[in-house]
């Protein structure tokens, strides 16, 4: 039997069970890979469920840094019996699969084209602790201590991950110690080690480090200035709830009085949570909240309000599988339609897609500055998978000189030297009004927030000549995000070509490895990320260069694509749809295989370079 | 006649210590019914407003959807309003509050707004008892879309129409007390000697103060048979006390008969005393209220005046630990932890 041979560049599948405290011990073994330099994103697919249903941890190790998801498993651990005859089918051909052969695996489930590696966890587990809840728990740093020998992972750096984590609880440490060396032992007594996959120490992390999308867009709004934040608790955005709890705890108590420089609400509903960010930051507060489609479904009336009364808020949307109650635990970029005109009547909002971590944090910060800038909602559209798992990711960045933009609020000086205060008059001819926050002045500058048409002095209105006057002056604003929203980011090809592949959010990482895949099958492409919506001139010069634009996202539909459409007018034929809805993040190969399928230039033209 | 309210004073006009007259608290001209009991809860809130002399830009009033709802475009001009949507004040209150907690919050709602679709808002504005004056303009049916029954409309009661309200009414000042409300008041727009007092002693009460105020409907459910009338209200009425809210370091004007009176000392030095028209009555004794509200009910009668109040209310910002200065008036240097923290921050994830 030939077996998978590399260094560097493989998938270990961890297969457990929901709840047996296994996400720490894999944690610990993907971070200790991160520790060797040596590039890796690590993914959680996890059920709907606290205890008892199969889990599965799924780390790619790329020496070359793509760190989308690839399909395929070359080793596979498998401490869950109930979904063993799935993992088994799972392993590539030659590839590896570790199991507790502590109970011995029936003849008609054992494949002979993959390597089993039996190391006997759950007995070894009960042999040296006594307490069954430890048996179960150290059982998960048995395989990973097997790992160290089978993968030839440095045992001397896992054990200094071990210390830190156990830093405030040094007794636990000598046990997790003997649990490694119980699995490291038995793999090098048993088994040639290491197996043909193997780790070597690299230098290619640089000053990267290992975080979860939800806990940088978390740090983002402390770091931006968010005061107040109303949430309900919804997958997969709780995570950002819960950081912004945790690290405001840190990083925003009064070190003398203990009292907190931040409010935090959880509400009763989505309804609500998004009625307190809108009355915070009506108030004068920076205010946000996190949430998922669901959540935005509940929240649209609101956020009709805020548009068209035009009271910044921001909104995380961290999307999940929909529709309705969907797919909770698993990725999709569903929601691209419902969040762009979100609420009813004429309504258009601002989304900033980040692809990593560090844009989380970056672009959450700077959606409290358009928000504020612009007077309306803006979204920040991530998604189950950079939200919840550890990315390898620049770090976070933070000018000591950056100044929040809080846009154009009127002080009691302002409203003193004015001749007249109109809360609706386009002064600066932007779009973009004064407005007033309550307290500021007393006896001017006091207007009324209403979500009925007004005139430009708040006054409610059925006149339709001024409400088309107020609500062409909404959109012109429209026109001022567009200098506002940050660009996309274009990769050329190294030579001419008339296919362009534009994608946005967590397609980052795949798209790009897909680039190298489709140069090898002859195909070249230029590139598009987009960050934001509205879109800017680029993109649209963008699909005018190519003439046929592969738009590359992660929902059934082709969204959008139909934003593309709908707001550039793009012709429908040029935008080819490459889609992913599984609920896994989409693969690289996937990208490349659904391009070269959908060529329509296939065969003779793909690979030549054009002239144009 | 003009629908524009003059700008100019009379000059001799009184003015209360801030140097404000009366009329700088009203709003523009209502364009509700004729007759319309909300128009004279606008007016007790004027009066209450001036005599307290509450700055204006202080105060923020908020509302949600229907007829009641848009009341505050009717008093005090030189405040921010926000109507917001239906059902939904509670929320964008909550959110206004903790951005600034040195503003007074006056909510304005419906039997709609708030028994309906805002049930579910309302009630956990009641849990985190946050500082706010919350007035239901009940009416016992839904003016503006021309009469529907509300959920407060009582069981029996009979529309203009002719039909009975075969549902149980919903009584939101008895569920107030439930949910532990820190102030329960109820009262009535036609007795602005007992709402205005009831108006001012909210505003001086540091936690949710709930006043359920019976403000008949004149178009749609003043008929015969209908308990929310004038004329059912007037002949069914019952009043705990008559009130006297009693403002820091002033004299106490009112005198009571020995062992008719009770006081409640309020957090801002302010007091309310109450001629106890009922022996063995205690504001302060939630069990008590409870108790009197259901006797009420069974007897037929409107309760009105405090029900309850609770001196010790530590409202939603206490109880959560914030800094004493307004969360909206801080900018980088207080908020931004800045560079060093992040790299600290970044090492933590390497």
């Amino acid at each position: 039997m030939l077996s998978i041979n590399a260094v560097n560049d493989f998938v270990v599948r961890f297969a457990n069970v929901n709840g047996s405290g296994s996400a720490s011990a894999n944690n610990m073994f993907a971070k200790a890979i991160f520790r060797m330099g040596i590039p890796v994103s690590p993914k959680n697919i996890f059920p709907s469920n606290i205890q008892g249903l199969p889990t599965w941890y799924e780390v790619r190790i790329n020496e070359k840094g793509y760190l989308g998801r690839r399909d395929g498993v070359d080793m596979m651990i498998s401490v869950n019996p109930q979904s063993i005859v799935k993992d088994i089918a799972a392993v590539k051909t030659g590839g590896y699969f570790v199991y507790d052969n502590t109970r011995k695996l029936h003849n008609e489930i054992i494949r002979d084209d993959i390597n089993f590696i039996g190391i006997p966890m759950m007995r070894m587990c009960m042999e040296h602790y006594k307490d069954p809840r430890k048996q179960q728990l150290f059982k998960n740093m048995v395989y990973v201590g097997a790992l160290t020998a089978l993968i030839d992972m440095d045992e001397a750096v896992l054990k200094n991950i071990i210390a830190e984590q156990f830093a405030k609880k040094p007794k636990l440490i000598p046990p997790n110690e003997l649990a490694i060396k119980l699995g490291a032992d038995y793999a090098r007594a048993n088994y040639e080690c290491p197996t043909g996959l193997k780790l070597e120490t690299r230098d290619a992390v640089g000053d990267h480090i290992m975080i979860e999308g939800n806990e940088a867009t978390a740090l983002g709004a402390i770091y931006a200035g968010a005061t107040v934040m109303a949430w309900y608790p919804i997958t997969p955005s709780t995570s950002v709830a819960k950081a912004f709890e945790t690290n405001c705890k840190k990083l925003r108590v009064d070190p003398e009085t203990g009292k907190k420089k931040y409010a935090f609400v959880q509400a009763e509903d989505e309804l609500a949570a998004i009625g307190m960010v809108i009355g915070a930051t009506w108030n004068g507060a920076r205010a946000f909240t996190a949430t998922s489609g669901p959540g935005i479904s509940l929240m649209s009336e609101f956020i009709g309000l805020a548009y068209f009364a035009e009271i910044p808020a921001v909104l995380i949307n961290v999307q999940r599988g929909g529709p309705s109650t969907g797919m909770p635990t698993r990725t999709q970029q569903p929601d691209i339609i419902s969040t762009a005109y979100a609420s009813h009547g004429d309504t258009k909002h601002v989304l900033l897609f980040p692809s990593t971590p560090a844009e989380c944090f970056e672009m959450t910060a700077t959606a409290f500055d358009l928000a504020d800038r612009l007077q309306t909602p803006v979204f920040v559209m991530s998604d189950l998978d950079l939200g919840m798992n550890n990315h390898m990711s620049p770090p976070l960045k933070w000018d000591d000189s950056r100044v929040y933009d809080r846009g154009k609020v009127l002080t009691a000086e302002d409203l003193e030297n004015m001749e007249e205060f109109g809360r609706y008059l386009d002064v600066d001819d932007d779009g973009v009004c004064y407005r007033t926050v309550p307290g500021t002045h007393p006896t001017k500058g006091s207007f009324f927030t209403r979500g009925t048409s007004r005139d430009e002095y708040a006054r409610y209105t059925e006149d339709g000549q001024v409400y088309v006057r107020v609500v062409d002056r909404i959109l012109k604003k429209w026109e001022t995000a567009k200098s506002l929203v940050p660009k996309p980011q274009v990769q050329w090809s190294e030579s001419e070509t008339k296919f362009g592949i534009l994608f946005f959010g967590t397609t980052n990482y795949s798209a790009l490895e897909a680039m190298e895949l489709l140069e090898e099958e002859g195909i070249q492409v230029n590139a598009m990320r987009v960050l934001a919506f509205p879109f800017t001139t680029e993109v649209e010069d963008f699909i005018d260069k190519h003439e046929y634009v592969f738009v590359i996202e992660q929902n059934r539909d082709a969204q959008f694509r139909s934003l593309l459409i709908n707001e550039l007018d793009a012709h429908p034929k040029k935008l080819i749809r490459v889609l992913n809805y599984d609920g896994m993040p989409i693969t690289a190969d996937n990208i490349k295989n659904q391009i070269v399928q959908k060529n329509p230039l296939a065969p003779q033209l793909a690979s030549k370079p054009t002239a144009s | 006649m003009s629908y524009i309210k003059p700008t100019f004073r009379h000059p001799t006009l009184p003015k209360n210590k801030i140097g404000f007259a009366k009329a700088d608290y009203e709003g523009k001209i209502s364009t509700l019914c004729a007759g319309c009991g909300h128009d004279s809860i606008s007016a007790s809130i004027v009066q209450a407003c001036y005599e307290m002399a509450v700055e204006p830009h202080k105060l923020a009033k908020l509302s949600g959807i229907g007829c009641s709802s848009k009341t505050p475009t009717y008093f005090l001009d030189n405040s921010h309003g926000f109507n917001s949507v239906h059902g939904r004040m509670p929320s964008v209150t909550t959110g206004a509050y903790m951005a600034n907690r040195d503003l007074i919050y006056l909510g304005v709602s419906g039997d709609g707004d708030t028994a309906s679709i805002g049930m579910g808002q309302f009630v956990h504005a009641i849990r985190r008892n946050l500082n706010m004056v919350y007035i239901v303009m009940n009416n016992g049916c839904y003016g503006l879309t021309k009469g529907q029954d509300s959920a407060t409309a009582d069981y029996g009661s009979i529309s203009k129409a002719g039909s009975k309200n075969m549902f149980q009414a919903i009584d939101l000042a008895g569920m107030a007390l439930e949910l532990g409300a820190t102030f329960v008041g109820r009262s009535f727009s036609g007795d602005k000697s007992q709402l205005v007092p009831m108006i001012k002693a909210a505003i001086s009460h540091p936690g949710f103060a709930f006043l359920d105020v019976i403000s008949p409907c004149v178009t749609f459910n003043n008929n015969n048979g209908s308990t929310k009338s004038y004329d059912f209200v007037r002949e069914h009425i019952e009043a705990t006390a008559a009130i006297d809210y009693v403002p820091p370091k002033a004299q106490i004007s009112v005198a009571y008969a020995e062992g008719q009176s009770a006081e409640v000392k309020l957090h801002d030095g302010s007091s309310i005393h109450l001629s106890k028209l009922a022996p063995h009555w205690n504001p302060s004794d939630r069990n008590s209220a409870v108790n009197r509200l259901q006797a009420a009910k069974t007897k037929g009668e409107v309760l009105t005046g405090l029900l309850y109040i609770d001196p010790e209310s530590q409202d939603l910002h206490e109880l959560q630990n914030t800094v004493g200065t307004p969360l909206n008036q801080m900018g980088e240097s207080e908020l931004c932890p800045g560079n060093e923290a992040l790299d600290s921050i970044n090492s933590s994830f390497r």
